[in-house]
């Protein structure tokens, strides 16, 4: 590797922590941002020459503090700070300055970045635009690109959401117990939407997409790193983990997703897999069950099957049933329904659902299910119009394309029974 | 003698590699490990997942208190290792030079090891 992507990797790995340090201080983004991107451009001056810091979060946090006070010419009384130059081949005098100047708030630093990205007044898609681009630094072309915006679209996008926390306010009061718990869910919230902005993708934008996947299970590991004792933490970094593990396998060549039980299993990655596997067996451990939990261990289940047919649907019904006692939601009873299909059988399946057409009447997955409960019961007529519906609420050409494909199965089923009476 | 090579490294520098720069590094390990394996020399070999998803074991009386996370917090984590044949420090050194400079910005450590025994000998 080139000493410039070491110098690269350092700086984006030392980003979310050095930035929020230096949010502390200043106390508005803009200025720490303009700080921290001061910082890096001195970090590319000086650190090829004296070698890299030790603690490069450390470096930048120093460095970047004294370029914006001078940027600012604060009249604010700070430490007095050791120039630069000292600091590179000083290892252990910057860590205790940092370390005195930090430690205690380190952690809720990083949650208070984090924490500001998903303020409740930001849509979703804001939320998820101002955390890759403040907290991951993403650069702006690449976040376009993962959005499918023009760059000026996005920047605007982004500049807005700025405007509206600097009008919110950040908050600067170190959390107590139940604020703290309150930014973790918020944040765990926001860093799934992440993960889901990319992990929904299909067609030719699956590569690009994926980089959110990574992105969000960089920023779950840092937040994990930092809360280390959480299990819903655990769950959430396990989740993503072991859902992208089958990256490879969900899209065939031309993009269209590939169904769960038609995928190649032997390109899931092991060892996201393992990794996953590992943070739910540590999660449960914690004897405190949450809805990520409940999810990592329905996507655990899975990655444990090495065949379809090997998969405990039994054990994932009862994970649905505990998930849809933590958070009701019809949604989450037609994925029950799907377990229970697959343990019970499509009769008991369909009594579940039924009663759900009113709220779910809308929803492509309520009627494609259905439709692929009501063939199995051999009622081909109903399970037509069931598809016909699915693909007129389909989202995108791929989701039609999955519904066709069970249509051509009943028309294929249709023609050979046919073929049978006349033979 | 059988040394343990220990790699040590920040890991969220390492996470923070882009996809190519992570497959590049592990082409240039496999190319010293390869080297290594004709001549001989070369024992197992592990790379570990993040910190993040160890857990600790200490006793508390008769029952075993686990500890989310790794044993020690450092500023640089241990991501791997080696076992490697050595005839001595100085060939230990090259080899991590070699390890060094297909995967810079760690420290890898030398340890030489007293028992090895892939499958206990009274198995």
């Amino acid at each position: 590797m080139s000493e410039l992507a070491w110098i690269d990797a350092a700086i984006s790995s030392a980003r979310p922590q050095a930035l929020a340090a230096l949010l502390r201080y200043f106390r508005d983004l803009d200025t720490a941002e303009e700080a921290f991107q001061n910082a890096c451009l001195r970090a590319l001056k000086n650190w090829p020459t004296n070698g890299p810091p030790r603690d490069p979060v450390a470096w930048l946090v120093l460095v970047g503090r004294n370029a914006g006070i001078d940027e600012k010419r604060k009249t604010a009384r700070f430490a007095e700070l050791p120039p630069e130059e000292a600091l590179s081949d000083d290892g252990d005098r910057e860590t205790e300055l940092v370390e005195a100047i930090d430690e205690a708030d380190y952690r809720d630093d990083v949650l208070r970045l984090m924490f500001v990205c998903c303020h409740p007044d930001l849509e979703p898609t804001r939320q998820i635009a101002l955390a890759l681009r403040i907290v991951s630094g993403l650069p702006l072309p690449r976040i376009a690109r993962a959005f499918l915006v023009s760059e000026a679209a996005m920047e605007q996008r982004i500049t807005r959401a700025k405007a509206r926390i600097a009008v919110a306010g950040v908050p600067f009061g170190a959390p107590d117990a139940v604020e703290r718990a309150e930014r973790l869910g918020a944040v765990a919230a926001m860093i799934y939407l992440v993960f889901n902005e990319g992990y929904s993708a299909t067609g030719e934008h699956v590569a690009e997409r994926a980089t959110l996947c990574d992105e969000a299970i960089r920023l779950a590991r840092l937040l994990l790193r930092m809360y280390p004792t959480e299990p819903e933490i655990m769950g959430l970094t396990a989740l993503m983990l072991l859902q992208h593990a089958r990256h490879k396998a969900r899209h065939d060549a031309a993009g269209e997703m590939v169904l769960l039980e038609d995928q190649d299993r032997s390109l899931w990655n092991r060892g996201m897999i393992t990794e996953g596997l590992a943070l739910v067996d540590k999660a449960v451990r914690h004897r405190a069950p949450g809805p990520y939990q409940a999810q990592a261990a329905i996507a655990a289940l899975h990655a444990r099957a090495t065949r379809p047919e090997d998969t405990d649907w039994a054990q994932i019904e009862l994970l649905y049933g505990a998930l849809e006692r933590m958070q009701p939601s019809p949604v989450i009873t037609l994925n029950r329904a799907v377990a229970v299909a697959k343990a019970h059988g499509a009769e008991a399946a369909l009594d579940l659902i039924e009663p759900l057409g009113e709220r779910l009447g809308a929803y492509f997955h309520f009627h494609g299910v259905r439709g692929w409960l009501l063939k199995q019961l051999g009622r081909k007529g109903e399970a037509k119009e069931a598809f016909n519906r699915a693909v007129s609420l389909a989202g995108s050409a791929a989701e039609a394309n999955q519904i066709r494909l069970q249509l051509d199965g009943l028309e294929r089923d249709a023609v050979e029974r046919e073929a049978g009476r006349r033979g | 003698m059988l040394y343990a090579i220990l790699c040590y490294h920040k890991e969220d520098v390492v996470g923070a590699w882009t996809r190519e720069e992570e497959d590049a590094c592990m082409a240039r390990l496999a190319s010293v490990q390869e080297k290594l394996a004709r001549e001989g020399r070369l024992g197992p070999v592990a790379r570990l997942l993040p910190t993040t998803a160890a857990a600790s074991v200490r006793m508390k009386g008769d029952d075993p208190l686990v500890l989310d996370g790794p044993f020690a917090e450092t500023k640089e984590q241990l991501l791997g290792f080696y076992l490697v044949e050595c005839k001595d420090l100085d060939e230990a050194i090259e080899v991590a030079r070699q390890l060094e400079i297909a995967n810079p910005g760690g420290t890898h450590e030398l340890r030489p090891v007293g028992l090895y025994s892939p499958v206990p000998a009274t198995l």
